[in-house]
């Protein structure tokens, strides 16, 4: 016999609380800090977020009788205290694989952090983690190259690169925007970026930029017998504009190119991500918009959340923050979410912010960019967090040095090859970091200049976003 | 600020990693081997002419010396390298069987152009 209608309002937890379930291998899981309306139960919050999260509406409806709900239903299956915070709990929803679209990262999204975050039971919610699933992972392109092709294609071997951002970030011409990039790239960097602002604007077009971009990268690596590169932004206002920027990119024999995932779009981005690999292109993702979704402890999305997407999406290089430098960033949770980037394989761990054992399977890495605020005195702390596997960017500490961008080019990369011949040969950096530094200063005069002119710069300033533990 | 302190700062030709630091002392090299096999990546030695440098792909120097954790041993290949190819670059690889790439590459001896 077929199940009966019975038209009215259910209470979410009837259906969609269900602490007996032990989650599938294939499910996707995610992790949800829920802080409810005053006198709405634990469990009917956890409900109502798996519920509007996947196939519940707020009403009975005749139509789901036409379904097998039992089985399409995301279920809420554990609660958790929030360490240190009485009033928020961490629920913990299991969602059926067959809910979702294979390798669309936009579809996930639009379901896990779609009308729920706006639903009036709650006060906040707070998307920390997911678990994908080995299965939806292997739908998934993911990065179009990786940190291994990337290290052979540019031979950077045995250290972290080195790369800044063209300032100022905006109203330079294209020719004396390619006149920085080039005094960059001959004092030492591997790489420069289009900082993210530099689309198309009329002080500047896109073409004009890579035209004369692409001379000054052919002419540093003439002249220094290095591999560089620079990020040449592809973002535009329509996917056509975008894929007619990395064709020209590509015409002009550049190895790599720039998107910003967050206000391009997780569609976009995923879409140029394949077409860098059938193309040969290294991608560099920049993460504007992201302290909006990410930055509030209670609100909004981890940026754990948005890195594993991006791995999922596509692409070579993401900005992680720098815990050292200008921007908000605790160095426990960065690990946490640099291992997502970058690892095969990462067990749950509270302590670094992972609510989930995550196998990547055989999905490339992720180079983690770490920029903004930082200079040669950081070197030793950043080469120490962040290994070998990332982009140390250095802008303002890279064009601020008084004899121009080519010397503080160059001091940084002294300064970045003793840190790491320091760590190589067993010593400890962070403890040892003045020593390293100013014994590296006496054979390169542009990093004494360097590190006299940063020496009293700090970014002393407490986190707002902690891990509750 | 007056440009009588301002130093011109003149393009070196580098050959990647290590290029901007001074010529490592032979203790100094000794400890970047010293890592290399303690990292368990098989040391491998390759050398090219200058004029060619810029290539993937230099002269393989007998074969990669797989299993081998003896520092000396590899020293001892490195200055066989060197005397057999005087003129050429040499530098030596560990290489990662896990990750299949490199996980380092440098520069021990420079050649002449």
């Amino acid at each position: 016999m077929s199940k009966k209608y019975d038209a009215g309002v259910k209470e979410y937890r009837d259906t969609y609380w269900t602490p007996d379930y032990v989650p599938l291998d294939t499910d996707i899981l995610a992790c949800f800090k829920c802080t409810g309306q005053e006198g709405v139960p634990r469990e009917e919050v956890a409900a109502a977020v798996a519920a509007e999260s996947s196939t519940g509406t707020w009403s009975t409806v005749w139509s789901e009788l036409l379904t097998d709900l039992e089985f399409y239903k995301g279920r809420a299956y554990r609660i958790e205290d929030v360490p240190a915070d009485p009033e928020s709990f961490y629920a913990f929803v299991a969602y059926p694989l067959d809910l979702f679209e294979e390798g669309s990262v936009t579809n996930v999204l639009t379901s896990l952090v779609g009308n729920v975050f706006g639903f009036k039971a709650l006060r906040h919610l707070r998307l920390e983690d997911i678990r994908f699933p080995l299965a939806f992972i292997k739908t998934c392109m993911g990065p179009p190259n990786g940190i291994a092709v990337e290290r052979d294609r540019m031979n950077k071997y045995g250290r972290p690169l080195l790369g800044c951002t063209i300032k100022p970030k905006l109203g330079l011409s294209g020719k004396n925007y390619g006149r920085v990039v080039y005094e960059c790239l001959r004092g030492g960097l591997d790489f420069t970026k289009d900082d993210e602002n530099i689309n198309s604007q009329p002080f500047q077009r896109w073409q004009d930029r890579f035209d004369f971009v692409a001379e000054a990268v052919r002419t540093a690596e003439q002249e220094t017998g290095e591999r560089k590169g620079h990020y040449l932004n592809c973002t535009a206002a329509t996917p056509e504009d975008m894929y007619a920027r990395a064709e020209h990119a590509k015409a002009l024999g550049m190895p790599i190119i720039m998107h910003d995932y967050l206000t391009g779009g997780f569609t976009a981005n995923t879409g140029l991500a394949k077409w860098c690999r059938r193309n040969g292109m290294l991608l560099h993702i920049h993460r504007a918009m992201h302290a909006v979704i990410d930055r509030h402890p209670k609100h909004g999305i981890h940026f754990r959340v948005l890195a594993k997407c991006l791995r999922l999406s596509g692409g070579d290089h993401l900005h992680t923050g720098t815990v050292v430098g200008k921007l908000e960033g605790d160095r426990q949770t960065t690990l946490g979410f640099i291992d997502q980037l970058r690892e095969s394989y990462v067990p749950e761990d509270r302590t670094r912010g992972n609510f989930f054992d995550q196998d990547w399977a055989s999905m490339p890495g992720v180079f983690a960019v770490a920029s903004g605020g930082i200079h040669v005195w950081h070197m030793p702390a950043l080469v120490t967090i962040f290994g070998d596997d990332s982009v140390l960017q250095f802008g303002g500490g890279t064009h601020g040095h008084p004899w121009g961008s080519a010397a503080g080019a160059a001091a940084n990369r002294v300064a970045l090859e003793a840190c790491v011949k320091a760590r190589n040969a067993g010593r400890e950096l962070e403890k040892e970091s003045r020593d390293i530094l100013t014994e590296a200063a006496k054979s390169s005069p542009e990093l004494a200049i360097a590190l006299d002119t940063w020496k009293e710069i700090k970014f002393e300033f407490d986190t707002v976003d902690k891990l509750d533990l | 600020m007056p440009f009588s302190s301002v130093v011109d700062y003149q393009t070196v030709a580098t050959l990647e990693t290590f290029g901007f630091l001074p010529a490592m002392t032979q203790e100094e090299i000794y400890e970047q081997i010293a890592y290399v096999i303690a990292q368990g990546w098989t040391p491998c030695i390759e050398h090219v002419h200058p004029s060619a440098s810029m290539r993937n792909y230099w002269s393989l120097w007998k074969l990669p010396f797989f299993g081998e954790a003896e520092l000396g041993a590899i020293v001892a290949e490195l200055e066989a390298c060197h005397r057999a190819y005087p003129d050429h670059h040499v530098r030596l690889t560990g290489y990662d069987a896990y990750t299949q790439t490199q996980g380092t590459a440098f520069v021990v001896f420079e050649g002449r152009a």
